[in-house]
């Protein structure tokens, strides 16, 4: 048996798991399905929190950056960013 | 145009006639794709045969395409004439121009190709300018839903970001996908996330992109006679609901997909852009700049 892992990306509404998913991504490494840009037009899971809840590990958070002094008006990237995974196991 | 300065998009549904977009077509030698063997082979027809012409970039808009061509047709239509008048100036310059295929998924079933859809991206490269560019969009032909029309993400325009930085952003709420009846024309700010779909028809997609600089400054293009005024500070919070909606309720509307703290931000951001569009540098919509530019120290 091997295992794969399974990676889901959730941006959130504000930096607390609580928050709504508001930009996700999907990567499979056990190559079940393929995923890709513009699939589904609904979050997989409507908080970080519910993510947590259906098993999803979470292993990377953003920080909190303070922003550049005279850039502080300057608008990005999407902020709250939150790294989660799953290992399955099974022959691939 | 508060609209445009809002979201970084409009449509104009079915603007070029029935005879203009079979011209298009025919110039361009559109075929089954049972007829086209590759991509390549299939550009490299359109280039040799079609009347689009190759276009140094800087070229003024005026001079760009051949007399009559479906092309210079479509750019003298008053409507397309007048937004583009209105955005980015009558004296226009193309950047550059590109006919978009997309080939459906016979065609990577015969290539035996992985058919995936293009990442979330800004075009170019970062952008921190004042000055917009705009990108304009025509489709010969009808876009149905699974022939995946350009996705795009309303309200994203003024975010600097760097190209495809972005691609990690799979999916984001509040996507949209072009889904489009023949001849319909989009024009999209040059800082608007978007990326191609994928084409899951039996039919070859079509999308014919030029991207136009201005050359003046963009203020009031849109007002020749020069006389919008911004409207008043309204109550904010503890408000009046049975007022009626003004330009001010657009280019104060919030996306699904910006974050709590940062939508505040965006907000800001349009009313900057709102300022530099009427030339009235110290208006501001529901307090948001007057408030932090009280600074008495
Ligand atoms: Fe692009």
């Amino acid at each position: 048996m091997a295992k794969r892992q399974k990676v889901l990306v959730l941006y959130l509404k504000f930096p607390s798991l609580e928050a709504e998913v508001i930009s996700w991504a999907t990567f499979d490494g056990t190559g079940k399905k393929l995923h890709m840009t513009g699939d589904s037009d609904t979050p997989p899971y409507p908080t970080g929190l519910d993510a947590l809840l259906d098993g999803w590990r979470l292993f990377q958070a953003s920080q909190a950056i303070p922003e550049q002094p005279g850039e502080e008006y300057r608008t990005s990237y999407l902020k709250h960013e939150f790294f989660f995974e799953k290992l399955e196991e099974g022959d691939f | 145009m508060a609209e445009f300065a809002s979201s970084g998009c409009l449509f104009f549904d079915e603007l070029i006639d029935e005879q203009t977009n079979k011209e298009f077509l025919d110039d361009i030698g559109h075929t089954d794709i049972d007829k086209a063997d590759s991509v390549n082979d299939f550009y490299k027809n359109i280039k040799a045969t079609s009347s689009i012409p190759r276009i140094p970039a800087g070229t003024p808009l005026k001079e760009a395409f051949p007399k009559n061509s479906p092309l210079d047709k479509i750019f003298k239509n008053e409507v397309v004439e007048g937004a583009i008048t209105s955005l980015v100036g009558s004296n226009t310059i193309v950047d550059h121009q590109f006919l978009h295929i997309t080939f459906p998924t016979k065609y990577f079933n015969q290539a035996n190709q992985r058919q995936m859809s293009q990442a979330n991206h800004q075009d170019s490269t970062i952008d921190p300018r004042s000055t917009f560019d705009v990108q304009l969009f025509y489709f010969p032909t009808e876009v149905t839903k699974e022939m995946g029309g350009t996705r795009y993400h309303p309200g994203t325009h003024l975010r600097i970001v760097n190209e495809m930085a972005i691609a990690k952003y799979q999916n984001i709420l509040g996507q949209k996908s072009i889904v489009c009846k023949p001849g319909t024309i989009g024009i999209f700010h040059s800082g608007l996330w978007h990326g191609a779909g994928v084409n899951f028809s039996e039919n070859i997609r079509y999308m014919f992109k030029v991207r136009l600089q201005p050359t003046e400054k963009q203020e009031l293009l849109w007002d020749p006679e020069k006389k919008y005024q911004p409207l008043p500070n309204r109550a904010l919070y503890w408000t009046d609901e049975t007022k009626d909606q003004t330009i001010n309720d657009i280019l104060m509307r919030s996306y699904p997909w910006q974050e709590a703290d940062t939508n505040r931000l965006d907000k800001i951001n349009v009313v900057k852009f709102w300022r530099l569009l009427t030339g009235h540098k110290k208006m501001d919509v529901d307090y948001w700049l007057t408030r932090i530019e009280n600074e008495l120290y």
